[in-house]
């Protein structure tokens, strides 16, 4: 599937007064990680379950590969919905095959595809207890199970890091590196941002339900101004607040840490820096993803 | 995938998971052992009205084939037995190893009873008395031909001419209704509870969201109607033929044609009750996301099934032909319990089953679009108790 990718197209959603999405826009291509993060009630769950139809939006479409999403091509999303929810009764492995064959397996491959999943998970020794019987961290390896059971040609999961133990934290990251690299659109919302820089693609912040920024982490770096980190033991305070187009955000350990505005040359700064004494160290300053989310979402 | 193969997967994993249950296997048990023992014992009682054991003593013991013979005239059976002494057989009566004790002359019989005689045997005895009398005086008046007189007039009998036939087998026909109406209740009242409850626990544990990703809501809702219905099916036939095949083997029931039709009359008018009510518990159900809730909002429908369910126990006992019967025979909701009781008690006409039918599946497709509608808006709306009206979308 050359173009299998997942486009938010504009979608728009509000309850009564309040506006859930505003022209949410965004894609996730084939192949790729895309990682969903913003502050809990920005819109990320909203616009998943509107890209599942489980919500209807007011405007905008969903389309996969590019058809609007409908009921018949909805079935091969895997969806990892935010409010776990499993049959508390019903046994794994029951579970499982059921939930393939509604999503159009045949029977003899549901209970294939299932009981690789059970495999693959760790969950073989659970598969005929019920769910309810499980403890959580198992449960969370059904759950996610049940989105992948029916080899879904996209995945939508909805905080699937979110308490997982570290062990299974591997191992959901392998699963979606792995169907990442089999070619499926993988979106992912989490507020683990130090997880989501080092597993995706690419990611998106969304604020008040607007996508505020997208790209790939070194992307959304250049977006913001450049910052610089120097050590001058010898400096005066305030050695750098005349220089132009240089701010100083904060002085910590001898360390000054400036931010540059656009177009400000770093060499003028590390003259000025020389011209205290001696520099130890002069480096541009690359901010995690929890620096740029804090920036994005607080500016 | 074909909407019918969705539709069947959720009917057959509702169908899997609750015959597996072992509240169903109890529950079906304990109802048929219930109406098992129920049929038994009317079958022992039927048994013991219409037998007596009589012990005879004296000059009485002359009786012993002249009482059997009239009281099996009147339907009566009779034991016999002789007694030596009379003080024994008054013994025998308190204890209750004799029905009754015969003392005395052939013209002057004493009866010892504990409390009552039984009628029939009252007659047989009274009758009996009187022969006695009439053979010994014609007898002392040497009328010539006495034996002659005596048979004649044993012969002579009163010719009954009926107006109207009583239907001789009216009472089994009410026993059938009744319990036909209380299986009926029973039945619609627990899988339409049991609908709503399977709505409440997908809603209670957010399964559904993951359902409704790849199911309509009219499918999830159908397969569920349709699964549990046929459980709740297979649980009232297993206990409507079980208790059938023992009312006759017990000769209980001596109708064979008409209590079977009954039953087959009453297994589809389950399907019609279930289909009329099981959407609505299932909408209603979709209101709340927590079992302690769905208590709540199921009591208005349990009452409407409820209240069927007394005026059919109350209207077929009394007036089963009379017009308010009618009238609420035909329409629903009392008519999935009070048509199969009338059907039950041979007073339904064709037209008015008919009629019956027609108006139930138009109440049934009106509530199977309410329903739907209401369940549909509902049904992802976790959280507090969802209002009918905002569901209703009016």
């Amino acid at each position: 599937m050359p173009d299998a990718v997942l486009e938010i197209d504009h979608v728009s959603k509000r309850y009564g007064d309040v506006v859930a999405l505003r022209d949410m826009t965004f894609d996730v291509r084939a192949g790729e990680l895309f990682g969903f993060v913003g502050s809990n009630g920005a819109g990320k769950t909203t616009t998943m379950r509107i890209a599942l139809g489980v919500l209807a939006a007011d405007s905008g479409e969903v389309r996969f590969s590019g058809r609007p999403i409908t009921f018949d091509n909805r079935r091969r999303i895997g969806y990892l919905p935010e409010e776990r929810g499993l049959y508390p009764k019903m046994k794994v492995l029951d579970q499982l095959v059921y939930l393939a064959e509604l999503h159009g397996l045949p029977t003899n491959s549901a209970h294939r595809a299932a009981e690789n999943w059970i495999a693959r998970l760790g969950l073989r020794d659970r598969r005929g207890d019920e769910v309810q019987k499980l403890s959580l961290g198992n449960q969370q390896r059904v759950q996610l199970a049940a989105a992948l059971v029916h080899e879904p040609a996209v995945l939508i999961l909805d905080e699937p890091f979110s308490g997982l133990d570290p062990v299974a934290v591997d191992v959901m990251s392998a699963v979606l590196r792995e169907q990442a690299a089999a070619g499926v659109p993988v979106l992912f919302s989490s507020h683990q941002l130090d997880l989501v820089e080092r597993l995706c693609d690419r990611v998106g912040i969304v604020r008040s339900g607007q996508m505020v920024a997208c790209g790939t982490v070194a992307e959304l770096r250049t977006g913001g101004d450049a910052q610089l980190v120097v050590e001058a033991p010898n400096a005066p305070p305030g050695w750098a607040d005349s220089l132009p187009g240089v701010t100083v955000d904060a002085v910590h350990n001898g360390q000054t840490t400036l931010r540059l505005a656009p177009g400000t040359d770093d060499q003028t700064v590390l003259t000025a820096a020389l011209a205290t004494g001696p520099v130890r160290e002069f480096r541009r300053h690359a901010p995690s993803l929890t620096e740029l989310f804090r920036n994005v979402v607080s500016s | 995938m074909t909407p019918t193969r969705t539709v069947f997967l959720v009917a057959r994993r509702e169908l899997n998971t609750r015959l597996r249950t072992r509240s169903f296997a109890i529950g079906t048990v304990v109802t048929i052992l219930v109406l098992a023992g129920y049929l038994l014992l009317q079958a022992s009682l039927a048994e013991d009205a219409d037998r007596s054991k009589v012990g005879l003593s004296g000059q009485a013991t002359g009786l012993a084939a002249p009482l059997t013979a009239t009281a099996k005239q009147l339907g009566h059976t009779v034991e016999v037995s002789d007694v030596k002494d009379p003080s024994e057989g008054e013994r025998m009566v308190r204890d209750g190893d004799l029905d009754a004790f015969v003392s005395g002359t052939a013209d002057r019989l004493r009866v010892t009873v504990r409390s009552e005689l039984d009628e029939n045997l009252h007659k047989a005895m009274n009758a009996l008395a009187q022969q006695q009398v009439l053979e010994a005086q014609l007898l002392a008046a040497e009328v010539p031909n006495t034996r002659e007189i005596l048979e004649n007039a044993a012969r002579a009998h009163v010719q009954v001419d009926t107006l109207e036939r009583v239907d001789p087998q009216k009472d089994q026909r009410l026993a059938v209704a009744l319990v036909l109406i209380v299986l009926l209740y029973m039945s619609l009242l627990l899988y339409g509870t049991m609908v709503a409850q399977g709505v409440v626990e997908e809603k209670a544990s957010r399964v559904v969201e993951i359902l409704l990703a790849t199911v309509r809501p009219w499918q999830l809702l159908l397969g569920k109607v349709i699964g549990l219905g046929i459980v709740g099916l297979i649980q009232f036939t297993l206990i409507g033929v079980t208790g059938l095949a023992v009312a006759l083997a017990t000769d209980v029931l001596t109708i064979d044609g008409a209590a079977t039709g009954a039953l087959v009359w009453g297994l589809i008018w389950y399907v019609l009750g279930y289909f009329l009510f099981a959407t609505v518990f299932a909408s209603v159900g979709s209101l709340v996301s927590r079992q302690e809730d769905a208590q709540s909002v199921l009591t208005p429908i349990t009452l409407v099934v409820a209240v069927a369910f007394v005026l059919g126990l109350s209207l077929l006992t009394r007036s089963a032909d009379d017009g308010v019967t009618v009238v609420l025979s035909l329409v629903p909701p009392f008519s999935p319990i009070l048509m199969p009781g009338r059907i039950a008690l041979g007073v339904a006409s064709g037209w008015e089953i008919a009629l019956s039918v027609i108006l139930t599946v138009t109440a049934i497709a009106a509530l199977t679009w309410l329903g739907g509608r209401v369940y549909r808006n509902a049904v992802l709306r976790t959280g507090s108790r969802v209002r009918l009206r905002d569901a209703l979308g009016v």
